[in-house]
């Protein structure tokens, strides 16, 4: 861990935890239930997520450019990834170019954690690290993730990455870290500020419109009206999940 | 190896004994070694990648958990069902799985992103995890082993290694039932999500450990002059058989409910057919080398002259290395095959979408790997050297013999 924050400007590391640890009891006594997560600068853990809420987003996969890779990028510029794509580098959300093999048609869709209701990576976290917050967000804690990578062998949509390497320029809103796993948060630092995430926020500003964010609960948000309007799929939906990330024009 | 059963001091064999000792403490150090550099450098240095995220320490590792349970089964034999050839040997039996079960934890350990975070894998536990099951069900294990040992080399308590030999053999199963598990339980990936992965692992699990008790006996008599019994030489021989067979069968069994029931056509033409490496480590190593030749060698007629040889020590050899090519092919085989997330479509990507992964594990993999075959072979030589590992009906053979010469 001390190497990690040697690079970077994340607070001194025994600080933050003791932070951490404040905040850990104060939502254990005030909010039971509410899992307190590993992102500086959120909502404060005493806050909590709501359970009210569930957070989802809808991708129109026909609105999503061939080759467009706004969100991609946008996502490492907020995560602080660095962009590689060699097969030991992380990459939390991708393009996937999909080929009809029956007539051939093909188009692009964006591919990140899921956010399930039913998250097989949480189910099978040894330490608990894995976790679901009440308002559908799934997310690492990475202080008391292992590196044990089960999560990612149960992940159907592969959307989860290893830090092979020690990091440096990081973020600080968003901390990682050598031999943790990681995935896509929904930009959960932005969305407890009520913004939405990177990537819907590009996509929107590039003119293309392909990702709605919002909560899935309330009928009246846009995303819920999307949804009731029009079919939607989940990827894999043989697997009972119920994602959080939903698809049209598959 | 049996230093204890050496009356005459001046007659044990101490310089092999350490000769052995350095041979083991090399490949542990080596195992550090290279613990210490991934620690510093990050997994970067090894084979494995986001698509392939267990590699071969998990292939060392999990043999070596699954073997470990096996290896109980001699023990089991002869408490629970009441086999006296078999209960002679169950102190050693026990203290190989305990010895072999610590070399398997300790590389998965040494493989964790965050190692020093052990600690936390021993606090917080989630239920819902079969890998957090598997820690519980793992020390629950040397708990029980070790108490079974005890009754076993404790004449005072005696009585109570019969109860003892039946919660260890319950306990084994219930771990080896959870280590299959670990894969059972991954629904999306085509290759492992079967009801079928544990029962599969337990009946390799008891081939795998037969082959391992049977090398490190026939070491043992070697090691001591002896020539093991030709009775128990058949009987082990005939037994193995039988573990062997069954693992072929269930083998057979898996691909063909993949193919038939589950219809998991494009995963068995991987491994079966097309996966390169993966489909020739099938093929040659686990059903071949680890199967068949093993077989055929176990029950080739003997004549009366040549009834010496039973390849006791050739054939279990085999099944061990087969056992390796399994778990390569099931445990990264499994992985290289690529998730299916569109059904009818063909997927590429930046994060290797739709292609089979690639794999070359480092040398740093390796290192780590043999350190957990040697943790478990110093721990052996230890053991035995210092205590009565020596089956005891042979025992008294070995003591009469030094006594009368
Ligand atoms: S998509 Fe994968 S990482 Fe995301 S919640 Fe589902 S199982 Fe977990
Ligand atoms: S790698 Fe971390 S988050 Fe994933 S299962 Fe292991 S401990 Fe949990």
């Amino acid at each position: 861990m001390s190497d990690l924050h040697n690079q970077t400007e994340i607070p001194d590391s025994s600080e933050r935890r003791d932070f951490l640890k404040l905040g850990a009891l104060a939502a254990t006594v005030l909010a039971p239930g509410v899992m307190l997560y590993g992102i500086a600068n959120s909502r404060p853990p005493e806050q909590g997520a709501s359970s009210k809420l569930r957070w989802g987003m809808l991708i129109d996969t026909t609105k999503c450019g061939n080759g467009c890779n706004t969100c991609v990028t946008a996502c490492n510029t907020e995560n602080g990834l660095n962009g590689k794509t060699g097969p030991q580098d992380s990459q939390w959300i991708r393009k996937v170019n999909i080929k009809n093999l029956s007539n051939g048609f093909e188009h692009d869709l964006p591919m990140m954690c899921q956010h399930c209701e039913n998250p097989p990576c949480v189910d099978v976290c040894p330490t608990g690290a894995s976790m679901k917050r009440a308002d559908g967000i799934v997310l690492v804690d990475r202080h008391i993730c292992i590196g044990c990578r089960y999560c990612m062998m149960a992940c159907p949509y592969k959307a989860r990455s290893f830090v092979h390497e020690p990091i440096t320029d990081q973020n600080p809103e968003v901390p990682r870290g050598k031999g943790c796993v990681e995935s896509c948060t929904f930009c959960v630092q932005r969305v407890d500020r009520d913004e939405t995430p990177a990537c819907v926020e590009a996509c929107n500003a590039n003119g293309q419109n392909a990702m709605i964010f919002g909560d899935l609960n309330n009928p009246e948000s846009e995303i819920s009206k999307a949804l009731s309007g029009q079919a939607s799929v989940e990827v894999r939906a043989d697997l009972r999940l119920n994602t959080g990330v939903r698809y049209q024009g598959i | 190896m049996t230093e204890h059963v050496c009356l005459d001091k001046q007659d044990c064999k101490i310089k092999a004994f350490w000769a052995l000792m350095a041979l083991g403490g090399v490949f542990v150090l080596a195992a550090m070694v290279a613990f210490f550099h991934l620690e510093h450098t990050g997994h970067i240095e090894t084979g494995m990648t986001n698509q392939i995220v267990w590699g071969l320490p998990h292939v060392f590792a999990v043999f070596l958990i699954v073997a470990a349970s096996g290896v109980l089964n001699v023990a089991s034999i002869g408490s629970v069902f009441g086999k006296s050839l078999y209960k002679a040997r169950a102190p050693l039996s026990g203290m190989l799985a305990l010895a072999m079960l610590a070399g398997g934890l300790a590389v998965l350990v040494l493989d964790l992103g965050r190692p020093d975070r052990l600690i936390i894998a021993m606090t917080h536990y989630n239920f819902k995890s079969i890998f957090a099951w598997n820690m519980i069900f793992y020390n629950g294990f040397f708990a029980i082993v070790g108490l079974y040992l005890l009754t076993l080399m404790d004449k005072k308590l005696k009585n109570y290694s019969k109860p003892m030999g039946f919660l260890a053999f319950f306990w084994r199963l219930a771990l080896t039932t959870a280590t299959g598990s670990i894969f059972g339980f991954l629904i999306a990936r085509a290759g492992y999500h079967s009801a079928l992965m544990a029962p599969m692992f337990i009946i390799m699990s008891f081939g795998y450990g037969l082959a391992v008790f049977m090398v490190v006996q026939s070491a043992m008599y070697r090691w001591n002059d002896l020539t093991v019994d030709p009775n128990i030489r058949r009987r082990m021989k005939n037994l193995l058989a039988v573990f062997v067979g069954a693992s072929l069968y269930f083998t057979i069994v898996l691909h063909l409910t993949n193919m038939y029931v589950a219809k998991q056509w494009d995963f068995e033409r991987f491994i079966l057919l097309e996966g390169g490496i993966y489909t020739k480590l099938f093929w040659i190593g686990q059903i071949l080398l680890g199967g068949i030749v093993p077989l055929i060698l176990l029950f080739i007629p003997r004549s009366q002259a040549s009834q010496k040889v039973c390849f006791c020590f050739m054939a279990p050899l085999l099944v061990i290395l087969g056992g390796f090519a399994q778990m390569y092919v099931t445990i990264i085989g499994g992985q290289a095959f690529p998730l299916e997330l569109f059904p009818g479509f063909a997927e590429t990507s930046s994060f290797y979408d739709g292609v089979a992964h690639a794999y070359s594990p480092s040398i740093w993999e390796a290192m780590l790997g043999m350190g957990g075959i040697a943790i478990a072979f110093m721990a052996t030589i230890i053991a035995v050297h210092a205590l009565k590992f020596m089956p005891q009906d042979d025992l008294h053979i070995l003591q009469g013999r030094r006594s009368s010469d």
